[in-house]
């Protein structure tokens, strides 16, 4: 899991800079979503990653070692948020100055 | 007033402000009020907060009543204050300037919601107690300097705006890696569990990747050169009301990240050569910043390449990392956000007046209107660093501090720079102020004028009261060197 989660991030991060270096503007912002995604999976994989553990307490699970750590949802959460805010920021700014 | 709640009211009245503004976008008139008195209000808070924490008393805040480490704090220190003071006293004289000079179409656009927003990011950012909150905040205040960026019109602007958004969301990504590192490394994001943490001996291997995305992410945001071309790429374009705005703040919320990362959290436990480091990038930065000015023709663009030799100077005092030169380093910031915004505030004036600042074309201003070289000629040479003005006493602490530790090269470059940002000065002074005039009839408005007097005047007052204030520094210094009072009033306060 740990593999496979690392490779990806590697592979996000890698195409998003071949595209940042694309120089063509629509270039830019998909290697920029894409470099995001992948800081987004690194948070994610922060906190350990575990298997059918829910970052929940239930009456029959009160240990920390059956939970998911749930900080690192929040963050990614606010992380997509962010990246989402600037994806619409950056499309407007490309919209506009190609009308220009 | 009861400092926590100065807290509050310091992180926001600018968010209220922005509201307001926003509500009130049909009357460009109420919307300057609602700008101003938030501002105004704000900066009060904020000097209660300095006051209450000067001699080094840290407070903190636990949204939702739970406890650090787990909950998000707000903390203030001396040095937090500090910032916060200075900035909003130029985010008041910015807001000011953008009512009077900036023409009509700004003033339909969302400027001044983005104004208040963006002074409700950088409060928050000084303010925050943890690395998360630090990037979320960076984002707020980058996403209004963004839209702010984006109301420049024509090719020039689109071109200028756009590099500016791209170099700054790679390095908030950057960033945001450091931070996800550093939460699956030690398993928490507080600043103070982190120095906890630094300070007991554990391998430090993840965390040299962290602190060298961290050197990273704030090189490009504090813009140090190598990372700084996308500096006077951007601002020179905008209008002066704004570039003061941008120039005053948010390379120096960069460089308080630095700071409060690398000076407080960092500053033992990690192998991360960052001190040496920053030392070389400095010093390249203070001479190559001030080559780039002297080699300039336009002011905006002369004072952009200022700004970048200028934090150099910072970055140097913190990469010394001696009490003294930490102190140094937090007083050159204090008096740099208050002359840099002056001087583009003065840019604004000469523009107003002469209809250009291009040293061929303008001439002969001090014949014209001696006020206006006054208004320029004192932060020119408090930033030059000629006694009694704030900046000597900013450089001469710092060449003092890299003295005592007998660094030659620091102290060498300290000098050199000094004297050629002198030079670049006099190039201005020569070419705009002096030779003939043409005859101008355009004069700024008095309450403009008055704007820039009230922060020339603030570098003087900080030039004559050099020894108290540098105290207040040395507190805020002390305070980052041993944060016993921080962890403190972080770890373990009950509300």
């Amino acid at each position: 899991m740990q593999v496979i989660i690392a490779l990806i991030t590697g592979l996000l991060i890698g195409a998003g800079i071949y595209r940042l270096l694309g120089g063509a503007k629509i270039d830019i912002i998909i290697g920029l979503i894409l470099i995001s995604q992948g800081g987004n999976l690194i948070i994610f994989a922060s906190g350990g990653l575990k298997h059918n553990a829910p970052a929940l307490l239930t009456d029959e699970a009160t240990n920390a070692a059956s939970m998911a750590d749930p900080l690192p949802q929040a963050l990614v959460l606010t992380a997509i948020v962010i990246g989402f805010g600037i994806l619409a920021f950056l499309l407007t700014l490309l919209t506009r100055s190609s009308k220009a | 007033m009861n400092p926590l709640t100065s807290i509050l009211i310091a992180l926001l009245t600018p968010l209220i402000g922005a509201l307001l503004a926003l509500a009130s976008r049909t009357r460009p008139k109420l919307a300057v009020t609602s700008a101003v008195t938030a501002s105004a209000i704000t900066l009060a808070a904020s000097i209660s907060l300095a006051w209450a924490t000067r001699s080094g008393d840290v407070f903190a805040i636990h949204a939702g009543d739970w406890q650090a480490p787990f909950g998000i704090t707000l903390v203030a220190d001396t040095f937090a204050a500090i910032m916060l003071v200075v900035c909003q006293l130029v985010i008041v004289a910015s807001v000011i300037f953008c009512a009077k000079t900036l023409d009509a179409s700004y003033h339909r656009r969302f400027l001044y919601p983005l104004l208040m927003t963006l002074s409700f990011g950088t409060n928050g950012a000084f303010l925050t107690g943890d690395l998360f909150n630090l990037y979320v905040w960076f984002e707020v205040l980058l996403l209004s300097s963004f839209a702010l960026m984006a109301l420049l019109r024509g090719e020039d602007g689109h071109a200028a705006a756009w590099r500016y958004v791209v170099i700054n969301l790679i390095a908030s990504l950057l960033f945001l890696a450091a931070a996800g590192l550093i939460y699956g490394k030690t398993g928490t994001l507080n600043f103070a569990e982190l120095r906890v943490r630094f300070s007991e001996a554990e391998s430090s291997f993840l965390i040299n990747s962290s602190a060298a995305l961290l050197f990273g992410a704030f090189g490009i945001k504090s813009a140090l050169i190598p990372l700084a071309f996308w500096l006077p790429a951007a601002y020179p374009k905008l209008p002066p009301a704004l570039s003061a705005l941008f120039a005053g703040l948010l390379t120096k919320v960069g460089l308080y990240a630095f700071f409060r990362v690398f000076g407080m959290v960092f500053s033992d436990g990690t192998a991360f050569p960052h001190q040496d480091v920053l030392f070389v990038v400095a010093v390249v930065t203070m001479v190559g910043g001030v080559l780039g000015a002297v080699g300039q023709g336009e002011m905006r663009r002369i004072l952009s390449f200022h700004i970048i030799s200028q934090v150099g100077y910072m970055a140097l005092a913190l990469a010394i990392y001696s009490p003294l030169a930490l102190a140094a380093g937090i007083f050159y910031i204090g008096h740099h956000i208050i002359v840099k915004a002056n001087l583009f505030l003065a840019t604004g004036l000469v523009e107003a007046h002469a209809g250009s600042s291009d040293l061929s074309k303008t001439s002969g201003v001090m014949k014209t209107s001696p006020v206006i070289a006054v208004l320029f000629a004192i932060p020119a040479l408090s930033l030059a660093g000629i006694p009694p003005l704030s900046g000597f006493f900013a450089k001469f602490s710092l060449l003092h501090s890299a003295l005592q530790l007998s660094d030659w090269i620091g102290a060498a470059a300290i000098a050199l720079v000094g004297l050629l940002t002198v030079f670049s000065m006099l190039k201005i002074w020569r070419a705009i102020f002096w030779g003939d005039a043409e005859p101008r009839e355009a004069k700024p408005h008095p309450l403009l004028n008055l704007t820039s007097a009230v922060l020339g005047l603030t570098t003087i007052a900080i030039g004559l009261a050099a020894g108290p204030l540098f105290e207040i520094a040395q507190t805020a210094a002390n305070g980052l060197i041993d944060p016993q009072t921080y962890l403190e009033a972080v770890l373990s306060t009950p509300l």
